[in-house]
């Protein structure tokens, strides 16, 4: 290469070289040039072989959007007109402090008075077999884009490994292109760093329904091909064809030289508020760098940077102090933006706004009167103004019920209450987008009569579909009402202003599959609910989707989690099944055995018929369980929200009074019915007579045995309130009341609500609407029995057994162990 | 080895909304929470309330669930949330590099 300027010699100014043509590196020099253009020669070496550009409208040069002249920051006029020499394409590969020279990989060596490096980032190749394989790429410069463009006119399929900005943006561009995108992310939700779960969810939809694969929690374990990329393998075992393979799992701030050349390096390099390294005579700047501990990925900081390393070099020191830094995601058509700390936590107050009709998500957090962050999704509009408000610490709490309607609302009104806002709405606003409902209307059906909540929704519709208008109701009762409101229903808790029943309706309605779905539509008001509803959608969810709903383990009691019942001590209880009530010399003594070789310091025989042995140790269940499992014993689901037992009596085979074999029908429903996961326990009983030894009738549903048959008596409780039950029918065969029983389980299963057992169910639905749903409704009773033999194939899966095998260790296993007395080792347990 | 700090291995072993543990000999053990945000606390693993292993509550925003009787703990400054009063410890804990690593004397302080 020919690069004639590089030594005038007469020039008697300071050499400034500059190592690095990218973003901070050349705006460095603008910043410098506006100040004093002639204050030193300049010299920039670059690795890329062109002049500046914005790297960051690299994604619309993939997506099509732009060509490369139109990102252009400086062309070849700018670098002459400013006398600044330009290297391009050969890249710095030594920096000699002592001698103040750099050298290039094609052997030229120039002398410097001032070094600045501005060598951005590398970008982070995950060390798995077959990286290095032709057709794996990162996306980090123009020739990355050349790559994907060659590959992509070819076709095929892409994987995009990594689900952060610039893997989805890769992934967009490629689609656009005509590629088969498969998005692979490690962590659950999308944009972790930047989104939180809701906003992580709904961009995922919104990806997937652009044709795009989306693998969360997907980690890769190989990058397979013969000479060239050909697919991804998953470490679950999954392989997907691949003829473009881009990594984008994140960047390393590029120190290479730095480090060589002696410099303070730790994630970057060091440098002070002036932007000058360990050596007076380096400057750095831009992603390579690290500034009072933190690095950056995103070009805002780098302006300020920039500045501030401006004003030091012209001895005006300004001193840069860090920066707050918002994100957006560059999805033509999906609105992303985030800001600051979304984390929460205390102190923090969540304020959520959920428009599920618009596919909007809003999410302000507020810490002490002052906005810490926001999360926004399908409506970024106020983005700025959020963010301008946070790095100002704004004092907002004049603003603060209006806060998440936006500027335009919050600013609006001049007076911030919601009530005077509402008021002054004419009477043809509209209120409820859903049922298309106007002030007006609502006003004249409250006025008619309609005096909570719920009678609104009952009436005029208004805020009965997706809820998001339920503030403004509310708003209105009160205004004509005064306080003659009558509360509204009983929601599930504070997180949302939705009853039970109202949820289950719409997971069903709108075919939901996710707790993270049903929160958005839902317009929850907080991100992640709490551990009240989150139970209880994990049921819902459960129960409308047998075999499909991922159980989400973490939206579970500690006692199905572990499968267990936690005892005051932290230890627990471990109750296996005893079929009826019977029991076996393999079994006794394998409890026998337990007990001992794990010091249990209790076994006793349960209300329940069978044994409960106490004090076992979180990390000894799944050893506990294999023994039993050897035995050929399964859970007993004493813990569980879930059929725990079948009571039995001796029945006709051995009393003198019986007249049904009672312990025989106990077994086999307790066979057709284990394993099902119910709104609260249930338990049932069958009795060989009138006599009644197996207490049945304070059962959920217990059977009666008589001459002519068997009685079916429902919704019993010997709990709190004790309840006797309503008999229900009487039947003539063991498989009437097998059948009977299997369909009233699932319409329990179906119509309660999360925590409520079949005696206060009865006690609220009516004996009469169970008799019509069981004993009238043949074909319904028929539908049910089937749908609930149809879950159940699903749920009789011992999950005892599948922990003893080691599934999910990592809920009994502690992650390290510390011992003070050997010197403080920590042994790492990996699970 | 470093002196202040325990690495006890990675974040990503500890679920996103849930726990794990690290087993302090002769002590309390100390639970580790990670929140949906992806955020990483430490606390002694002993609720304010009658001693309840918070490392097995239902973890929601910035707070966990105890198990034993649902007192609300916040995760950042161990103080019961609501109408509650008490304190677990908290111990400071920090990320690097993907490992999660605790301070030292406050396991020690743990164990005695
Ligand atoms: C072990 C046992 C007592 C015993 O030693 O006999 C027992 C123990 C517990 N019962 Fe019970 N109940 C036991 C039979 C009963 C019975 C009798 C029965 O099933 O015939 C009843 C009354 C019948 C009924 O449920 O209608 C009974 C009514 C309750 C109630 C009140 C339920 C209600 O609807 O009012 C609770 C509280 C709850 O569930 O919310 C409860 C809760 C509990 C819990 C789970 C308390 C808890 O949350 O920790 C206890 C767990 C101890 C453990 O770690 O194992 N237990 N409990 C019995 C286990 C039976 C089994 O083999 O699975
Ligand atoms: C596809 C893409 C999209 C992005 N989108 C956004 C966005 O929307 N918003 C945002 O804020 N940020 C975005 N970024 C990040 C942004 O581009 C970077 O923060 C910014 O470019 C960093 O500037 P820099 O000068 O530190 O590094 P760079 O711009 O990378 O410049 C460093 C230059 O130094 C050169 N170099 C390295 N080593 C040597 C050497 N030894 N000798 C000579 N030259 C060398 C490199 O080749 C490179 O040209 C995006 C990045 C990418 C890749
Ligand atoms: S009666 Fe009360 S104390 Fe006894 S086991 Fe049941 S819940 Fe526990
Ligand atoms: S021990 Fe934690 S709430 Fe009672």
């Amino acid at each position: 290469m020919e690069h004639s300027p590089l030594s005038p010699d007469a020039d008697p100014r300071e050499h400034l070289v500059v190592i690095g043509n990218g973003m901070a590196g050349c705006r460095a020099v603008e910043e410098l040039l506006a100040r004093d253009p002639d204050r030193f020669r300049i010299t920039i070496f670059g690795a890329e072989p062109r002049v500046n550009y914005n790297r960051i409208m690299l994604s619309p040069v993939l997506a099509g959007e732009k060509a490369f002249d139109d990102i252009v920051i400086n062309d070849a006029g700018w670098y002459a007109d400013n006398g600044i020499a330009l290297v391009a394409g050969d890249p710095v590969v030594a920096i000699d402090r002592a001698a103040k020279t750099v050298a290039t990989r094609g052997g030229i060596v120039e002398r410097y008075d001032r070094l600045l490096i501005a060598t951005g980032s590398d970008p982070f190749i995950i060390p798995v077999p077959g990286k290095d394989l032709p057709g794996v790429i990162a996306f980090r410069d123009m020739d990355d884009v050349g790559t994907m463009l060659a590959a992509a006119e070819k076709g095929g399929a892409a994987v995009v490994i990594g689900g952060g900005l610039l893997g989805l943006e890769a992934a967009h561009g490629l689609s656009l292109r005509g590629m088969k995108v498969t998005v692979i992310h490690l962590m659950p939700t999308l944009m972790e760093r930047q989104l939180d779960e809701a906003a992580g969810w709904l961009l995922k939809q919104a990806l997937e329904a652009r044709g795009q694969t989306i693998l969360t929690g997907a980690d890769t374990a190989e990058i397979v091909g013969d000479g060239k990329v050909e697919g991804v393998k998953l470490k679950d075992g999954t392989l997907i064809p691949a003829d473009l393979v881009v990594m984008a799992v994140g960047i390393r701030p590029s120190t290479g030289l730095a480090r060589d050349a002696g410099l303070a390096v730790g994630r970057g390099i060091q440098v002070d508020d002036y932007m000058v390294t360990s050596d007076p005579a380096v400057l750095a700047v831009g992603e390579c760098v690290e500034h009072d501990g933190q690095v950056y990925g995103l070009v805002a900081p780098l302006w300020d940077m920039c500045r501030s390393l401006a004003d030091g070099l012209v001895e005006k020191p300004t001193g840069y102090r860090g920066s707050v830094t918002s994100t957006k995601l560059k999805v033509s058509g999906i609105d992303v933006f985030s800001a600051g700390d979304f984390s929460g936590g205390d102190g923090c107050e969540d304020i959520v706004l959920r428009d599920a009709s618009r596919g909007v998500y809003k999410r302000v957090i507020v810490r002490d009167d002052r906005i810490v962050g926001a999360v926004l999704y399908g409506d970024t509009a106020d983005g700025s103004w959020y963010f301008d408000l946070l790095k100002k610490q704004e004092d907002v709490s004049d603003l603060r019920d209006l806060l998440i309607f936006g500027q335009a609302f919050a600013a609006g009104g001049g007076a911030a209450d919601p009530k005077a806002a509402v008021a002054a709405l004419s009477d043809d606003a509209e209120i409820c987008g859903c049922n298309g409902v106007t002030k007006g209307q609502v006003v004249s059906c409250i006025a008619k009569g309609a005096h909570s909540l719920d009678a609104v929704r009952g009436t005029c519709k208004a805020s009965a579909s997706c809820g998001s208008c339920t503030g403004l109701v509310e708003n209105l009762l009160a205004l004509t009402l005064g306080d003659d409101v009558q509360s509204g229903p009983r929601t599930i808790c504070k997180c949302t202003s939705f009853g039970h029943d109202d949820v289950r309706r719409e997971i069903a309605l709108q075919a939901m599959r996710s707790i993270p779905e049903a929160m958005q539509k839902l317009h929850w008001a907080t991100p992640d609910g709490c551990s009240s509803c989150r139970p209880a959608l994990n049921y819902y969810l459960l129960c409308a989707l047998p075999g499909d709903y991922v159980d989400d383990q973490q939206s579970r009691f500690v006692n199905e989690r572990l499968h267990a019942n936690i005892q005051k001590d932290g230890t627990y209880s471990v109750v296996p099944r005893m079929w009826g009530g019977l029991t076996n010399p393999t079994e006794l003594r394998a409890i026998a055995d337990v007990v001992e070789k794990y010091n249990a310091p209790m076994v006793k025989v349960t209300g329940g018929q069978r044994l409960d042995i106490f004090g076992i140790k979180k990390e000894d269940l799944p050893a506990v369980w294999a023994d039993l499992g050897a035995a050929g014993m399964v859970s007993g689901h004493a813990y569980g929200k879930a059929l725990r037992t079948v009571k039995t009596c001796v029945g006709s085979e051995w009393c003198r009074f019986g007249t049904q074999d009672s312990t025989g029908l106990g077994v086999k429903i307790e066979r057709m019915s284990w394993g099902s996961w119910m709104p609260h326990k249930f338990k049932i009983a069958v009795s060989g007579c009138p006599r009644n030894c197996a207490e049945a009738t304070i059962k959920d549903f217990g059977i009666v045995c008589v001459d002519s048959g068997y009685e079916l008596h429902v919704g019993g409780n010997g709990g709190i309130h004790v309840r006797a039950t309503d008999l229900l029918c009487k039947v003539a065969t063991e498989q009437e009341a097998m059948d009977y029983c299997a369909a009233f389980i699932q319409l329990y299963r179906e119509e309660a609500r999360y925590l409520e057992r079949t005696a206060p169910w009865i006690e609220r639905v009516g004996l009469e609407h169970v008799k019509a749903r069981i004993v009238d409704d043949a074909p319904g009773r028929e539908a049910l029995r089937a749908r609930f033999l149809h879950s159940q194939s699903f749920s009789q899966d011992d999950p005892w057994a599948q922990r003893a095998e080691g599934a999910e260790a990592e809920h009994h296993a502690p992650m390290a162990r510390f011992t003070p007395q050997e010197g403080g080792f920590l042994k790492e347990i990996r699970a | 080895m470093n002196a202040e700090w325990l690495d006890i291995g990675w974040v990503d072993q500890i679920p996103v909304r849930g726990s794990r543990t690290v087993q302090v000999a002769g002590g309390d053990d100390i639970a580790l929470f990670r929140t949906a945000e992806g955020k990483v606390f430490a606390l002694l693993d002993r609720c304010p309330h009658k001693h309840g292993r918070l490392s097995q509550g239902i973890v929601h925003g910035g707070a966990v669930s105890c198990p034993l009787h649902n007192w609300r703990i916040s995760l950042s400054t161990g103080e019961a949330l609501g109408e509650d009063k008490g304190c677990t410890p908290t111990v400071p804990v920090k990320i690097d590099g993907g490992r999660v690593l605790i301070c030292r004397a406050s396991t020690l302080k743990a164990a005695a």
